[in-house]
């Protein structure tokens, strides 16, 4: 045993071993950094060199790129708001409102300290968990997974806080869109209203992207300025960042624990493990007000799990050849193609190619951190130069990244539209997680639900698994309630009765009324749609509505019971920013993608930024080579249009 | 006068229509010999679309047989792989029925799921197998295997799954499980399937932790993960689904010699080979989803000397010991079949009569809930 640890050990600082090694984490920071790219992309950079390598060489190259992806995309979501990849959305909400403030640099430092920490945790943990992992992993039956996916929308409620409803119309929202496509239980079509397109539902990155990057790229257009409001020290923030990774050193721990633990657990993975580490970072603080508005430990919670996760996301991967995630999936395509299957034989016979792997994650780890790191302060600085000049630059990259996700029009239009609800869920206020969340875990909910009736019928809600983590979605959704109601009696017998136990009256505004009114005629409109499927086709399409109906249903009223302060909610500048980005689709539907994204960045820059025309020329060059270039190295494909072909080949 | 007119006119027309005709004659026989010339002259580019994602088993597949086909032909032209993954392999299979060039440097990798919704008339394919011509393919095999608490050896456990209602999980009603369910159903067995599985893997998962009683996995599977679990005395192989051999006969499966095939149970059973609507489903699904479970295609008018030099190359390399050592690790212990052999098997089964898939139809709905 020992003798196996230590021998792979020293393969693991052989030159080629560090020097492959090296390779696959530049290469996955370059991917990692270019949103919608993520792991995929560079494992099918990396594949064709992976054919008759020598397999350790072979690995370490895999491995460095794995274990870094969930590292790199964090510059996406904190500085520019993007959601890299799945891993890296709860990153988003704070991690980006930090950036907002100015604080970019301690967001960076200490997302990049907690992932590296997290990373090691996850491969420590995995070193010895591998060996026994094969009865706990199987010990999950899919009534504990439905039970997981229901502690990940539990965690809806403690996300949108003082709206609960409309927090669970956002949710319900998610799950029907979620719904969209095959019914996993029957085959069945559902709600693609005769678009090929809507065959598989909408593509995550393309809802991700929708919902978070393009509402705040909108909102910064509107209020002008840089990403930063307010005045940023990027060095006291760099050294701020790992002070603060110090003093949470708690949560760094179990958030680690948490993902290395759930990451082992196949079909789930990286959907859930951010939420529900997020929601335990708001849940376990003292003070939840800052959260949402720029909380260090909402940073700290989902980066902490997520490279703990890529790690326990190895040993389904490993032990049953069933991928954790989606880069686990590409990862096994590599080992297949060096001749390794996948399965009881890794333990038996290649221990020491397991133990290469598990420890290439945690030596990948350590130095994709550690550049990230360095990389930090300078690139935090992007959060001082003016929006304006960023804007048509991260337009495009968006667009990008959304392409890749199924190369059809479609993702461009569904990017649009889901653009439109994120803005109008930002501007007034409702919770835009809550909306990812059910988009996330509507199609785990649906078929684990179904598999585990399907499987164990009554019984399957009885099982000790199931009990515990029913346990902890009740802990989760009753603790902070309790918790308030006794600072509230507290303070009450303590100031006297009467005086603060008023609640605050509900706000309702003009997008509010809108909502109400687009998501009951949704429902409506979805409910028509869904009446030919079969009972069990069109139960979670249902249920979705009926959760959708209702908490708008019970908002309306309150707002009707209670009196609404009423807010002004601004829309037309938003509103017209809309229409320029769908015209922007459609010049590049007409001329192409290329053609059309240098043509806006030049035109943009020149007449809205108002740059100097050379710097202006510049930057859409640079644009176009990055386009040209992209296409070239990964062999993708963008719009062609009238133009593109003819220009670009 | 106007009637001579036209008569001179016509005269002059005629002229005109014969040196027209000559010169086409010159120019088309230029163009056939031009044509002829580039024939064997295989293209320096290569794309091979791929339309699954990367990383999955087409994409593996044909990571693996690119360099062998590369190095084998003339010119050694670049193969570039494509992936053009959505709606299970529809998409990109659509994608290249409208913009593959015949001229040999457009290849397509089809697997069962590319098969499977042409058979069934999918609304959303618009390809067309008779379109494509094939150079190679790869098959593979299959195992259906049981809980031990079911019976402790093949015979009590396939005679415990015939009497009582058994679970399998699947991924739907239409995916490369087809035959299984057909085949389970012609030998008697009350199959409950449970479908959402994502891949044949999560259904493994489900038998293992002991929610499915009976599972089935294509060999490379079945020898890396189930193997073991035999072994340990935690799974009960009962039948594999054989092979298709050269003149279209399905006979025992060279991975499994000791496995009888689903026609020897059947016959063992019921005294008779299986035969009727049913078995002619379960002959065709199991010809293009399992011994044709993998296609290099390219489009019809490819000009066959080319078509020829592809097909030559791939026997070229199939023989050498190399290969075989290598292909065992990826493919099983199966050979590739190559052209005509595999145009012969993919024409018999992607030609499904009205009383079969009606047959099928009905079986699917009454059976699985499920409309075609």
């Amino acid at each position: 045993m020992f003798d196996i640890l230590f021998s792979s050990l020293g393969q693991l600082f052989t030159v080629s071993h560090l020097l492959y090694m090296m390779l696959g984490v530049l290469v996955g920071l370059v991917v990692g950094i270019i949103p919608g790219l993520g792991g995929i992309a560079g494992m099918s950079l990396l594949l064709p060199f992976l054919y008759g390598m020598e397999p350790t060489v072979a690995l370490g190259m895999l491995m460095g790129l794995v274990a870094v992806i969930p590292t790199g995309d964090t510059f996406a979501s904190v500085l520019l708001g993007i959601p890299g990849s799945s891993a890296s959305q709860a990153t988003v909400i704070d991690g980006f409102s930090l950036a907002k403030r100015g604080q970019a640099a301690r967001a960076l430092s200490s997302a990049f300290l907690s992932s590296m920490i997290g990373g090691l945790i996850g491969a420590i943990v995995l070193t010895g968990f591998i060996l026994i992992a094969r009865p706990l992993v199987l010990s999950f039956s899919s009534s504990e997974l439905f039970m997981l996916t229901l502690l990940g929308l539990s965690m809806v409620a403690v996300l949108s806080g003082r709206d609960l409803f409309k927090g669970l119309a956002a949710c319900g929202l998610g799950l029907l869109v979620g719904a969209i496509g095959m019914a996993p239980a029957t085959g069945e079509f559902r709600m693609n209203f005769g678009l090929n397109y809507l065959y598989d539902g909408l593509p995550l990155v393309v809802v991700g992207l929708g919902i978070f990057a393009l509402p705040e790229i909108i909102d910064l257009l509107v209020k002008r300025g840089a990403i930063a409001s307010e005045p940023c020290k990027l060095g006291e923030g760099w050294r701020q960042g790992i002070r603060d990774v110090g003093q949470q050193r708690g949560l760094v721990a179990r958030c680690a624990g948490i993902g290395s633990l759930v990451g082992t657990i196949p079909g789930l993975a990286g959907s859930v493990v951010d939420w529900i580490t997020y929601g335990h970072a708001v849940q376990s603080a003292r003070d939840k007000s800052e959260f949402g508005k720029g909380d260090i430990r909402g940073v700290i919670a989902p980066e902490s799990a997520n490279n703990a996760c890529a790690c326990g996301a190895m040993v389904p991967t490993l032990l049953f050849g069933v991928p954790g995630s989606g880069t686990a999936a590409v990862f096994l395509g590599g080992l297949l193609l060096l001749g390794l299957q996948p399965g009881v034989g890794m333990i038996e016979t290649h221990l020491d190619l397991t133990y290469t792997i598990i420890w290439s994650l945690a030596l990948a780890n350590i130095l994709g951190a550690a550049l990230c790191l360095v990389l930090a302060r300078p690139v935090a600085s992007l959060t001082r130069v003016p929006f304006v000049i960023l804007a048509p630059l991260i337009t495009v990259l968006i667009m990008f990244a959304a392409f890749q996700a199924t190369r059809a029009t479609g993702d461009l239009l569904a990017l649009g539209a889901v653009g439109i609800l994120g803005v109008l869920f930002k501007q007034a206020n409702w919770s835009r997680p809550a909306f990812l969340i059910g988009f996330v875990l509507a199609p785990g909910a649906e078929s684990y639900f179904y598999q585990a009736v399907q499987f164990q019928g009554t019984d399957a809600f009885l099982r000790p698994g199931v009990l515990i983590i029913g346990a902890l979605i009740l802990a989760a959704l009753f603790i902070p309630m309790l918790r308030s109601l006794c600072i509230k009696r507290r303070q009450a017998s303590s100031v006297g009765a009467a005086s603060t136990a008023r609640a605050e009256p509900p706000t309702l505004g003009a997008i509010d009324v809108v909502l109400f009114v687009a998501l009951l005629g949704t429902a409506a409109f979805a409910w028509m749609d869904v009446a030919d499927l079969s009972l069990i086709g069109g139960i979670m399409p249902r249920l979705a509505i009926a959760i959708l109906a209702v908490s708008c249903l019970l908002e309306v009223a309150r707002c009707l019971t209670r009196r609404p302060q009423w807010q002004h909610q601004a829309i037309g500048l938003q509103g017209l920013w809309l229409v320029g980005f769908f015209a922007l689709v459609a010049a590049m539907l007409l001329l192409g993608f290329i053609t059309a994204a240098t043509l806006f960045c030049l035109v943009f820059l020149l007449v809205i930024a108002r740059l100097k025309p050379w710097v202006a020329a510049g930057m859409a060059l640079g644009v176009t080579a990055f386009l040209v270039g992209m296409a070239e190295f990964l062999t993708l494909t963008y719009p062609s249009g009238l133009i593109d072909p003819w220009l670009f080949g | 006068m106007m009637i001579k007119k036209t008569a001179t006119s016509t005269l002059a027309l005629g002229r005109l229509k014969r040196a027209a005709l000559v010169g086409l004659a010159i120019f088309g026989l230029s163009l056939t010999v031009s044509a002829q010339a580039q024939d064997a002259e295989v293209p320096g580019n290569i794309k091979w679309t791929i339309p699954f994602g990367v990383g999955g088993g087409t994409d593996v597949w044909a990571r693996f047989f690119s360099p062998w086909l590369s190095k084998q032909l003339p010119g050694e032209p670049t193969i570039m792989i494509d992936n053009v993954p959505g709606g299970g392999s529809i998409n990109g299979a659509n994608l290249f029925a409208v913009r593959a060039k015949s001229d040999g440097s457009d290849w397509l990798g089809t697997s069962a799921s590319t098969q499977y919704p042409a058979m069934l008339d999918d609304p959303r394919v618009r390809y067309d197998y008779s379109e494509w011509t094939p150079i190679l393919a790869t098959p593979t095999g299959g195992v259906v295997y049981a809980q031990p608490n079911l019976g402790e050896n093949a015979e009590t456990a396939l005679e415990a799954m015939l009497a009582q209602p058994v679970k399998l999980a699947a991924q739907n009603p239409t995916g490369v499980e087809l035959p299984v369910l057909i085949a389970l159903d012609m030998l008697g067995a009350d199959v409950q399937a449970v479908f959402g599985m994502r891949s044949r893997g999560e259904g493994r998962l489900a038998f293992e932790r002991g929610e499915a009683d009976i599972d089935f996995q294509t060999t490379s599977a079945y020898l890396s993960n189930v193997t073991p679990l035999v072994e340990a005395g935690k799974a009960v192989p009962l039948f594999s689904l054989g092979v298709l051999n050269d003149e279209g006969k399905i006979v025992r499966d060279p991975a499994f010699p000791d496995l009888p095939t689903f026609n020897e149970v059947y016959q063992e059973l019921n005294g008779e080979a299986p035969s009727g609507n049913a078995y002619e489903a379960f002959r065709k699904f199991f010809a293009s989803g399992y011994a044709l479970q993998k296609l290099i295609m390219v489009p019809k008018d490819t000009p066959q000397a080319l078509i020829d030099t592809y097909r030559q190359a791939a026997r070229d390399f199939i023989d050498t010991e190399q290969f075989k050592q290598e292909a065992a690790a990826q493919l099983g212990p199966y050979t590739p079949v190559i052209g005509d052999t595999v145009q012969r098997h993919l024409d018999d089964a992607m030609s499904i009569d009205d009383a079969t898939r009606e047959w099928l139809a009905d079986w699917l709905k009454s059976e699985h809930g499920a409309e075609i």
